[in-house]
């Protein structure tokens, strides 16, 4: 057996590095798994057994109980899968959806350039279009004229900050869109809820889907922007050059190699989607609600039943734990070539 | 690329409009369900200037001498930094919106030693989320650093270590909300034998001011330390090991490598992940509100929960100003970021 503590080359640290490395590694993983721990070992308590003081040690300090896992997947049977299923779809279908469309954004960024004007008048004609959807379902038509001026004002001055100098560029796009993450969600979920209202879309998984896909595209266009940039063009190049189309290069060439790092994207939007709760607890109500809501109802006017969400959460968290081990050497090999770059 | 433009566009433009009038109108209630009513700013007046002003910007009070120093110090250094501009030779544009920022920010750190470090004084829901966000980040970036660059060296089992210190970032908010909450009970959680050695059982986080908000940003440092440690590993995988590695032969220590060779090639990759962090941040909402719901008072309440307990209370109108003053305020702080810190490291925004 190989000795851990020798040194093989200048990379190596030294022995007593390697301890204090060790010391300090294990002392966070115990910071990590204590409270992970404490939601398992509480999935095993009965309500007593949790509001009588702390007992850490199942069959040591007291005596583990199915109980909540049976109330959880027996009693509330229907009312645990269809959320899972739903959380399932939902979580799935936007990430891939957020991640075919954030990442030929990405690439169209990085390869291409566009030219700020045609933007402008875009934007500009996305807020006339807008106020007339406005005005159409029932706002004051001078309100709604001065709000969608001011609006587009702010943006013009926003993304057209510099305008007159060498004009918009790529960079100025990706701005924009990182900063459509500012606005918190309380302030989104109102308009949404009225928008997906109208359009009959309230409680269905189209409407999670549409607004996750929506939210994450922006992390999307910057994750993976980052890790197309370090492609070598010599590639694509001598792709054009025997006639192969910009699509053709995208999806032979630059794909293939991009894919850890849209795995590792993959997994952050999944995430992200998976966990999401506010926007879920307004667009959605019994037939397409996920999972965060329930763990959120289990607290009941008695206080919070910390049992049975317990159950809930060890449930939820299992399938991406096990991507997440999975699609490890990918992450560490995604992320960061593409993030290297900034 | 047009395709996602074109969904971000109509689904953030739509709220914006809308949010916008939101907040300049009243919601009541008459006899068919509710209509809304147009009244100009009044509800940023109540916020900035009238009966919520205690709670959104604070209890203001004559700020203590420590209060003053840090005072001082920002004015010194936005004067440093505006006189550095002009013999710079910034264009007059640019150095009027310099003057605009640099005030801005001085009146903004005003506001805060008269809120927090002055005797009688309490931040409201501005400062607060200023505090999460700002102490957050930089423990959260320390962390994170540091965790990389342990789990990046030739340890027998660091994979281990790496999909461990990915978890906390797989659960649902507001799971990791209700799990602090078990955590940080005094009476019936894990750690009421720590604090009965301690001879503190009478004490809870909960009813004093900076025990809840440290709690809370315990919470979200758990949290959120996996991202920057993620991200932080995969730039410091990918950096080219002869380089370290012949600088270690040639003798530079371990410390000058970090600083000479490791932190300039971490600097791009970190000032983007400290910018999402900061936009994600400044929207802190679960963790607040499952763990101490804005108490005691209202000391742990951030911004995003003071918008949605007006919300749950049907104020719309009020919710909606609040939610766009932390508009103004994230786009400020984070244009700021790009312009001062963001453009001197990288050449791409």
């Amino acid at each position: 057996m190989r000795n851990p503590f020798r040194r093989r080359s200048a990379l190596d640290l030294s022995p007593g590095a390697k301890v204090l490395s060790y010391v300090l590694l294990l002392g966070w993983t115990f910071v990590v798994l204590f409270p992970i721990y404490w939601l398992a070992v509480t999935s095993l308590k009965l309500p007593i057994q949790v509001n009588s003081g702390p007992v850490f040690f199942p069959f040591i300090d007291f005596q583990p109980t199915l109980e909540n896992w049976r109330y959880i997947f027996v009693d509330l049977r229907n009312d645990t899968v269809r959320p899972y299923i739903n959380t399932v779809v939902v979580g799935l279908s936007s990430a891939i959806i957020a991640l075919a469309l954030g990442s030929s954004a990405a690439y169209a960024l990085v390869r291409f350039h566009y030219r700020p004007r045609i933007g402008l008048i875009g934007l500009f004609a996305g807020c006339v279009l807008l106020a007339a959807v406005a005005i159409g379902l029932g706002a004051p038509w001078q309100i709604v004229v001065v709000s969608a001026l001011g609006v587009f004002l702010i943006l013009a001055q926003t993304i057209g900050r510099r305008f007159r100098g060498r004009g918009l560029g790529n960079s100025d796009i990706a701005f924009w869109l990182i900063s459509q993450r500012m606005l918190p969600p309380v302030a989104v979920v109102i308009p949404l809820y009225v928008l997906f209202q109208r359009v009959g879309l309230l409680d269905t998984w189209w409407a999670l889907i549409i607004t996750y896909v929506a939210t994450n595209l922006p992390i999307v266009v910057w994750l993976m922007r980052d890790y197309f940039s370090t492609v070598p063009v010599e590639l694509e190049e001598s792709a054009a050059v025997d006639g192969a189309s910009p699509y053709r290069i995208f999806r032979s060439i630059v794909i293939p190699v991009a894919v850890p790092g849209l795995v590792a994207t993959f997994l952050f939007v999944l995430v992200f989607a998976w966990n999401e709760y506010l926007l879920a607890l307004f667009l959605s109500s019994a037939n397409a609600q996920t999972l965060p809501i329930t763990v959120a109802a289990q607290n009941a006017t008695r206080g919070p039943q910390w049992w049975y969400m317990s159950v809930l959460i060890m449930i939820m968290i299992v399938p991406v734990i096990l991507m997440a081990i999975a699609l490890e050497r990918y992450i560490s090999r995604g992320i960061l070539v593409g993030a290297v770059k900034g | 690329m047009w395709p996602a433009l074109a969904v971000v566009l109509f689904l953030s433009i739509f709220p914006l409009v809308v949010s916008l009038y939101l907040s300049l109108s009243r919601l009541s209630f008459a006899k068919s369900g509710f209509e809304i009513t147009f009244i100009g700013p009044t509800n940023y007046q109540t916020l900035l200037f009238g009966g919520e002003r205690t709670h959104f910007i604070g209890v203001l009070k004559t700020p203590s001498p420590i209060g003053w120093a840090i005072f001082a110090v920002v004015v010194v250094l936005v004067g440093w930094a505006f006189t550095r501009a002009v013999r710079g030779g910034v264009r007059p544009l640019g150095l009027l919106l310099r003057a605009i920022g640099g005030l801005l920010l001085v009146g903004l750190i005003w506001l805060f030693v008269q809120a927090v470090f002055a005797p009688g004084g309490r931040p409201g829901t501005v400062f607060v989320t200023l505090i999460y966000v700002f102490i957050g980040l930089t423990i959260q970036y320390v962390l994170g650093l540091g965790l990389a660059m342990l789990a990046t060296q030739r340890l027998p089992g660091r994979r281990f270590f790496r999909v461990v210190f990915l978890l906390p970032m797989m659960i649902t908010p507001v799971g990791v909300g209700y799990m602090f909450q078990m955590l940080t009970d005094t009476s019936k959680g894990p750690f009421l034998p720590v604090f009965a050695a301690l001879g503190m059982e009478g004490f809870t986080w909960v009813t004093d001011p900076w025990g809840a908000r440290i709690a809370v940003m315990i919470g979200d440092i758990w949290q959120w330390t996996p991202f920057m440690f993620i991200v932080l590993l995969a730039a410091l995988e990918g950096l080219d090991v002869e380089v370290t590695e012949a600088a270690l032969v040639d003798g530079a220590s371990r410390s000058q490598v970090f600083r000479y060779i490791t932190l300039p090639a971490l600097l791009p990759v970190s000032t983007t992940i400290v910018l999402i962090r900061m936009i994600e941040g400044f929207k802190i909402i679960d963790l607040p509100n499952i763990l101490t719901n804005g108490g005691p008072g209202t000391a742990t309440e951030s911004m995003t929960l003071q918008a949605f307990i007006d919300w749950r209370t049907f104020n719309l109108g009020r919710s909606a100003a609040t939610a766009y003053l932390l508009l103004i305020l994230v786009t400020i702080v984070a244009t700021a970021y790009v312009n001062l810190v963001r453009r001197r490291v990288t050449t791409t925004v």
